[in-house]
């Protein structure tokens, strides 16, 4: 986040770090004892056990036709439980956390390179009309062309197996990245641009302290959607190239009829995914306090 | 809040100097679109604001007023005539005019303190000066609590109690200020008609206040300029020659002020007939708002 810091850095600061901290800690601890107090946690629950109930009834108990060559829920959970485990996969085994790490890495960079290029990119492109013209028509035909169909270019293009899935990966962060970057220069209100130049601000202070903090908003909701389809591309780059990492495990368990491997490869890839979306959302939170106050917390 | 108004510290408004500064409009004529479809939104208009005087324009709804402030600001050419200020011709939008615009443009990603500092810091004037300003500043329109808070956090008379904070912090040789109250409920109004009339006295710097409100515009006004009709030229001139600082009850009470604003009334009927001859729906509201009020 280059531009995010820039903006702390400069003369006119959004806001001191020390009362961010606080109110940061303040916000995650209001929305933890807000949550416990809702009903939202039992209906979690509930929907919990019934999806997983039903697993565990229609492969294990009622054996469904179709369900019936599933790996049923007791076998996944001992399985990945397991100390000794049949398929060499479980919590316990050194090389389940290296599919992990290899997978966080690969998104790592990914995200890191799109958020580097998107945010700028899609800055400039709302900024700059004569800019825009130029880059975003390219843009557009790009865009909507699937991760999947990269697929042998970006074999053909990179070497190694690493820098391929890389690449895939980035592709899609990249797009919603930059597109949600450019709406949100696109979404701030004339009036303040108008206001930071009645005041005395030349062309670069109005976009440092107009158009980048105005823009944030949409670059997070961008940085949400970006963490999200950067996992989608991961699991469809490593299922084709690459070895190692959870997409990898889910393609070779099929392979080797390894099926309780296949579930926990999935389930992995859940609670790994969503906890990278929730850190880019408390990111997102720590840098807009203005943001924060105004939807959450009102007067704190 | 009072006692903030009429508190004395001397220290800080011997900082704030004077400037002298004086615009001058002379027959000037503005019209927009072309050919068979110009309307013409000025015409032969002049009018001068006076050096160092609060200068209030009134004018029936939609009477072009808004049309004279992009000319004064420079954000727009005249068609012919010309606005000079202190002599020099008004080309282009300059550090010597600032205009404050209807709707709220405080920056909603800084606080109130922050917003009140951006015109000194984006000029690279972040002082001792200058903090000493806006700490003089917050607390004559009284948002010395609310220094760290956001703009969604203030309330809607605060945000532009802000907003004019944030402006005369600059100290441009004129202010310009677009009905910068309009849509507040009547006692923010009135409360900010205080703040406004305390800010202006701090320092008696030339400005120029756009209204429609009457109560308003004679509460403020050194010199009243009242609007003709569309097109809008200046209709006539009042000197609103009660004593200043005034309070609200005394000029609701003043005999003075309640002779001016019947004059004002019925020079703004007039205009109002002859826009509601012309088919004005804003004509028609003002003209049974007045039948109300002549009772």
């Amino acid at each position: 986040m280059a531009n995010s810091s820039e903006v702390a850095d400069s003369a006119v600061s959004m806001a001191a770090p020390q009362s961010t901290e606080i109110s940061s800690m303040s916000l995650t601890m209001y929305r933890v004892s807000n949550w416990l107090k809702s009903p939202r946690p039992y209906l979690m629950v509930i929907g919990f056990a019934a999806v997983l109930s039903f697993w565990y009834f229609a492969v294990e108990v009622w054996k469904l036709p179709r369900f019936q060559d599933m790996p049923g829920l007791t076998e996944v959970f001992s399985e990945w439980f397991s100390k000794d485990p049949y398929y060499g996969l479980s919590v316990y085994t050194p090389e389940y956390y290296k599919h992990i790490g290899i997978s966080l890495r690969r998104i790592g960079f990914a995200f890191l390179l799109a958020t580097g290029l998107g945010v700028p990119l899609g800055l400039f492109l709302g900024w700059s009309k004569t800019f825009r013209e130029y880059v975003f028509p390219l843009f557009e035909l790009f865009r909507p062309i699937p991760v999947l169909a990269w697929v042998p270019l970006a074999i053909i293009m990179f070497v190694g197996s690493e820098t391929p899935v890389v690449f895939l990966t980035f592709l899609a962060s990249f797009f919603a990245t930059t597109l949600n970057t450019m709406l949100g220069v696109e979404s701030i209100d004339e009036s303040y641009s108008r206001a930071a130049r009645c005041l005395g601000a030349n062309r670069w202070q109005t976009f440092k302290h107009v158009v980048v903090p105005g823009a944030m908003p949409y670059i997070f909701t961008g940085l949400q959607i970006s963490i999200g389809v950067a996992w989608f591309s991961l699991v469809a780059g490593e299922m084709v190239s690459g070895q190692f990492g959870l997409g990898y495990v889910i393609n070779t368990s099929y392979m080797m009829i390894e099926y309780p491997k296949i579930i926990i490869g999935m389930i992995t890839l859940g609670i790994v995914g969503y906890s990278t979306s929730a850190m880019v959302r408390l990111l997102g939170d720590y840098l807009m306090q203005w943001r924060v106050r105004e939807l959450a917390l009102g007067d704190s | 809040m009072n006692t903030s108004l009429t508190e004395e510290s001397p220290a800080l408004t011997s900082a704030r100097e004077q400037n002298t500064s004086e615009i001058v409009a002379k027959n000037i004529y503005k019209s927009y679109g072309a050919g068979p479809f110009a309307k013409e939104v000025v015409s032969d208009c002049s009018f001068t604001i006076e050096s160092n005087k609060l200068t209030v324009m009134i004018g029936p709804s939609g009477c072009g007023k808004s049309t004279l402030i992009q000319l004064i600001a420079g954000f727009e050419a005249t068609d012919s005539g010309e606005i000079t200020l202190n002599g020099s011709p008004i080309t282009d939008p300059g550090k010597d005019r600032l205009v404050l615009f209807q709707e709220s443009a405080l920056f909603p990603w800084m606080t109130t303190y922050d917003n009140i500092m951006y015109g000194p810091r984006a000029r690279g004037e972040d002082t001792k000066d200058a903090a000493d300003q806006a700490e003089f500043l917050l607390n004559k329109v009284g948002l010395d609590a609310f220094r760290d808070k956001y703009p969604q956090q203030l309330s809607g008379g605060m945000q532009r109690r802000a907003e004019l904070a944030r402006a005369m912090i600059n100290k441009p040789e004129v202010m310009i200020l677009d009905e910068p109250f309009r849509g507040l409920d009547n006692m923010s109004k009135e409360l900010m008609w205080e703040y406004y009339a305390g800010l202006y006295e701090e320092d008696r710097n030339t400005n120029f206040f756009v209204t429609t409100d009457i109560d308003e515009a004679i509460f403020l006004a050194d010199r009243l300029l009242i609007m003709t009709n569309l097109p809008t030229s200046t209709r006539s001139v009042i000197e609103i020659d009660i004593p200043r600082p005034r309070t609200i009850e005394e000029v609701v009470n003043s005999a003075r002020a309640n002779e001016i604003k019947k004059e004002v009334m019925t020079l703004l009927h007039e205009e109002a007939m002859k826009s509601f001859s012309g088919g004005s729906k804003a004509a028609a509201d003002f003209l049974d708002a007045y039948s109300k009020r002549a009772d």
